[in-house]
This record gives structure tokens, sequence and C-alpha cells, in this order.
């Protein structure tokens, strides 16, 4: 037994257990601390997988901005939580339902025992092509390049949230701005914070967008991080709230989706279909992409924390 | 046991755990929270794979490890579209229950 | 050289853990918020510097470092203002109580 299997032993036990504590956690919010922690947790064990593209993603997203978003809604619904408590489904119910996460997990864990040999790779495949792409981290130029119809789609997918967040805005706050308001509880510490952290933040994020072209790190996670920056001016009051109407809020949410698009039904007309890049742009194209899709992931995650709008608009 | 099948029984036991959870709390955050647990044992699984099929100087699969990158996003867009349901919800009918009986508070 | 950095590595990687289990020891023992908020600080002060510390001589190159001590200094801010929320909100929470 070496120490490298002890080490993954104890932090996958410790995922496990910190998984059960969230739920079985007496309070919302207590759950809620549990599962960042149990974010961060996971985000060492992908370290541990060799995925440091995606434990930058789980901390930052996974943790970071869901922790956000949910504790604040635990806070705002700790009324109703005596109320529910008294809804927990008959004893049956609880068996019938842990036979089946249990036969889940039996069957999962098979497929993980025994699984297929020799194991499927696109490895290879993805590092034949990665010098024409002028991109060195293999996941970045799946994201962009060889699946770069998914990470478009997502991006999609991330619009029609928010789109649908702030369609549950009672008709008169529509184009609003957001129920997010900076706390007046909260004293001169956060205010300071404000203040120190954003200007490295903004650096931080801006070096994992670049670094990503050769190292872990890429638009996701640098986004993440500008997004956290800017809730965190938001909240200490340094900043306003933006109305979600104004026009550069509209453009800075589409930008990324539409210079993604555009530049994929160029590829009809230059080299050979939908989101292929020419040979000789392939890199400044992948730079301008992951730059300005950055920016548009920061806005819209940013904005689905802030929620719904909630006050009516003013200009 | 290599250090994948470790994260791999891992992510079963989380899918488990949050299919549980997900079933039998009643308070609609804690199911939210749950579903969580559950993406995250699944995208452990996928890493698991990523991580076996490791090649050409690569410490894991570059393909499913994106694939995963795309759900933790997706994810968290879901996770805030069904937060705001649940606020709109209890700011709606005062109560954030889902239950169809009238006395649990719902409607 | 070598064998020198890397016992200088081990000896302050291994106080600071010390530093955590002490902090996590009074996290757990302490019984009201404040005095878990102190032992938590020193675990996140010490305990994180010296482990910094001893990594310090295993960099390669100065950039590294740099970045090691930049960890640092970001948990230290990020540790203090979160303590004097947490330690507000304990009061205020104590006080209504």
């Amino acid at each position: 037994m070496t120490a490298a299997f002890v080490l993954d032993a104890g932090l996958a036990l410790l995922v496990v257990a910190v998984a059960v504590w969230t739920i079985a956690a007496g309070s919302a919010f207590a759950a809620v601390v549990g599962f960042v922690t149990f974010g961060l947790l996971l985000a060492l064990a992908w370290v541990r997988l060799a995925a440091v593209d995606v434990a930058l993603t789980e901390a930052a997203v996974g943790s970071g901005i869901t922790g956000a978003l949910l504790i604040t809604a635990a806070a705002r619904l700790r009324p109703t939580e005596q109320r529910s408590a008294a809804e927990r489904p008959a004893v049956p119910m609880r068996v019938a339902a842990g036979v089946l996460a249990v036969a889940v997990f039996a069957g999962l864990a098979a497929l993980v025992l025994f699984p297929a040999d020799p194991a499927p790779t696109l490895a290879s495949q993805a590092a034949v092509h990665l010098p024409e792409l002028g991109v060195g981290n293999a996941v970045t130029a799946v994201l962009i390049a060889y699946r770069a119809l998914d990470t478009l789609l997502e991006k999609v997918v991330l619009l029609l949230a928010l789109i649908g967040v702030w369609s549950l805005a009672p008709d008169r706050f529509w184009g609003g701005a957001p129920g997010l308001r900076p706390s007046a509880s909260l004293g001169g510490e956060l205010t300071l914070l404000g203040r120190l952290l954003p200007p490295v933040g903004i650096v931080v994020g801006i070096y994992i967008l670049w670094v990503g072209a050769i190292a872990p790190g890429g638009a996701f996670q640098g986004g993440a991080i500008l997004a956290a920056m800017w809730l965190l001016v938001m909240i200490a009051g340094l900043q306003a709230v933006p109305e979600t109407g104004q026009r550069w809020v509209r453009m800075v949410l589409v930008a990324g989706p539409a210079v993604f698009l555009a530049v994929g039904f160029a590829g009809f007309a230059l080299p050979d279909g939908f989101l292929s890049y020419p040979a000789q742009f392939a890199k400044p194209l992948i730079i301008v992409i992951e730059v300005v899709l950055t920016l548009s992931i920061a806005a819209i995650l940013g904005l689905l924390v802030a929620g719904p709008p909630e006050r009516e608009r003013q200009r | 046991m290599s250090a994948a099948t470790l994260y791999g029984l891992c992510g079963a036991a989380l899918v488990g755990l949050g299919l549980f959870g997900a079933i039998v709390h009643p308070q609609p955050l804690r199911k939210i929270l749950a579903f969580n647990l559950l993406g995250g044992g699944v995208f452990l699984l996928f890493g698991v794979i990523a991580r076996r099929g490791a090649a050409a100087g690569m410490g894991g699969d570059p393909v499913p490890q994106a694939m995963v990158i795309t759900g933790i996003v997706v994810a968290f867009s879901a996770t805030a579209l069904a937060v705001a349901l649940l606020l709109r919800l209890y700011q709606v009918s005062g109560s954030a229950s889902l239950s169809s009986d009238p006395d649990g508070g719902g409607r | 050289m070598r064998i020198l950095l890397d016992i200088v590595t081990v000896v302050a990687v291994s106080a600071g853990a010390v530093f955590f289990l002490a902090g996590t020891v009074g996290l757990l023992r302490f019984p009201d918020s404040l005095s878990r908020l102190h032992a938590l600080t020193k675990a996140d002060n010490l305990g994180l510097g010296l482990v910094v510390l001893g990594l310090l001589p295993q960099a390669d190159g100065v950039l590294a470092a740099l970045k090691l001590v930049a960890v640092w200094l970001l948990a230290q801010l990020a540790g203090a203002t979160v303590t004097q929320l947490v330690a507000r909100a304990a009061r205020r929470g104590g006080q209504r109580a």
C-alpha cells in the first residue's frame, strides 16, 4: 500500500462522507455549506485524476458560483423549512428509495470494477491536430475546435437559462435591476475586500484564459473568476447592479455566441464547413472567440446568480 | 486497486446518495442540492473513463474531460433556473412546498 | 545542498500540518463561535504559511515560488475578511438570542 493509495482512498472517503453530511444536515444553510466543501474536495479528486482543467471548473463554477447562488436561496427560504420537514415521505417510500439508490450504486460500481479492456480513448487523435490549431492544451482544443458545436450550443443553453430566470419576474419589473442588493448588514470588511481583490482577481481571470491555450485553464474558468469579481463589487455596494433591459448588458450577453456563430458560418465560405477554421488563421480566430466568450460567460454567470429583476425599470 | 477505480466507486456512491436525497428530501432546495451531488458523481465517472484512456503523453482522454467542463456549466445554469422557479413559487404562494395536499401548504 | 532543502521542506510542512491539526481540534472542541474562529485563523495563517514556506525550496523557478506566495497572501486576505463577517454575524445572532 503506497502513500498515493492512502491519499486517494482517504480523499474518496472524505468526499463521500461530506456528501452524506450534505444530505443529512439539519438545515438547508448547513447543507449548502457542506455542498461547497464537497465541491472543493471534488476539485482535489479531479487533480488526482490528472484533469486540472476540470478541477478549476469544479472549484470555480461547481463549488464557488453554485454555492453563492444556493446560499442566498437557503437564507431566503429559511421560513419554509419547519413546514416542509413535516412532509417527509412515509417509511416504505424511503426504504424503496434506499433500495433503488443501492441498486444504482451496485450497477455503476460493477461498471467501474469490470471496465472495457482496452480502455477506449481519443487522446491520440486529439493530439495529432494540436500543432495545426496552435493550441497546446488538448482540452481547450476539444472545447473550441473539435467539439466546437457542443460549446456553442452550451452557450445558447446558458442564455436560455438566463432568459428563463428573467421571465419569472412579474411583468412590471421586466427590464429592471435584479434582486441582488448590497447588504447593509455587511460592514467595511467587505468594502475593503471589494477594493483589494478585484484588481488581482481580474488579472488572474485573464491569465487563466490566456494560459488555457497551453496549460490548464480557458474561457469557462477565467469567465467564472471574472463573474465572481463582478458579484463581489456588486454585493459590496461598490458598483450598482445593472438593469437587465439596458442595451449594453444585452450586447455583452449575446456577443460570445454571436461571434462564435459568425465564425462558424464563415467556415462554409472559407474552409470546408460549419465551424471549421482556416488553417493559417486558426490560432487568432480561437483567441478572438475565447476572449469574447469569456466576457459573455462572466456576464451570464453573474446575472444568473443575481436572479430575476425585482425592481421597476428606471431608465 | 488503482486510483481511477477508487474514484469510480466514489462517483458511483455519489450517484446513489444524490438519487436517494432527491427522492426522500421534502424541501425542494435540498432536492436541488442532492441533484447536484448526483451530477458530481456522474462527472466523476466520466473522469475515471478519461483517466483510463490516458495516452499520447496526456494524463487522460481530453474528450470526456471537455464534456465534463461543459456539463458543470450546464448543471449550474439548470440549478440557477430551478432556484429562480423555487423562489418565485415562494413569492407567489408563500410556501416552498411541492406537495399537492392543501394541508401541506402547496396548491 | 539538495538534502538540506528537503529537510527544510519536511520540517516546515510538518509544522504546518501540526497547526492545521491543532486548528481542527480547536474547531471541534472550543465552546463558542468566536473562539472556534480564533482556532481556525491560526490554521489558516500559520499552517498555510508554513506549508507554503516548506514548498518554496521545491518550486521550479522564481515565478512558481511567487505563485505559491500569492496563494498564501490571497488566502490571508479572504480568510481575514470572512472571519470578520462570520464573527459579526455570530455576535449579532448571540445578542438576538
